[in-house]
């Protein structure tokens, strides 16, 4: 039971990588934008299927923080990224 | 194989499916509006169904409240963000696709 979720876990780095396409071709400064989102959902499923495969309670805690973070860093970014492609909103 | 494990595994299995889903939207899809669409299903399908199958495994309630929380964190996290970013990209004057070409 636990090597599936091994398993899983491999499968959505796998799943990311390949998400780095879209960020690599990504026409506008948004699709590297979804980037972080899918890395903040994705990482987080990532870190519970670990902590159920090595048996370590503590990988959840880091789960959720991670989760955080990736809603402050993908505001931020959504936010700050875009300020140099000539910013025409003056706030 | 319990039934317990049975259900995880199931469940697990289906969240995976989700994400593939997701990914493969996110590299197909014509722009980015769509793109959002995509990734909106990886999280609250996909990470639900994980979620899910850690519920079913979780020793008490302490944990599976967390798992949850986990969960909800997320989906807010991720709707935030989604929106930010389409209400950028439609103030940068990206026309959303309006199904014409391929």
């Amino acid at each position: 039971m636990a090597e599936l979720a091994g398993w899983l876990a491999a499968f959505l780095l796998a799943n990311l990588l390949v998400a780095l396409v879209r960020v690599a071709r990504g026409p506008t400064q948004a699709d590297r934008m979804l980037a972080a989102l899918l890395f903040g959902t994705t990482g987080v499923a990532l870190l519970l299927l670990l902590a159920e495969a090595q048996a370590e309670p503590a990988l959840i805690d880091a789960a959720l923080v991670f989760a955080l973070l990736a809603a402050i860093a993908g505001a931020a970014f959504a936010q700050r990224a875009w300020r140099e492609e000539g910013g025409d909103e003056r706030r | 194989m319990s039934a317990v494990d049975l259900a995880s595994a199931a469940l697990w299995l289906a969240g995976a499916g989700f994400f593939l889903a997701g990914t493969a939207g996110l590299l197909r899809f014509p722009d980015v509006y769509t793109r959002l669409h995509a990734l909106a299903k990886v999280d609250n399908l996909g990470l639900g169904l994980v979620v899910l199958g850690l519920l079913v495994r979780a020793e008490g309630p302490a944990a599976a409240l967390k798992l949850v929380l986990v969960w909800l964190l997320a989906l807010f996290a991720s709707a935030t963000v989604s929106y930010l970013i389409a209400r950028r990209a439609l103030r940068r004057g990206i026309e959303p696709w309006r199904g014409e070409g391929p």
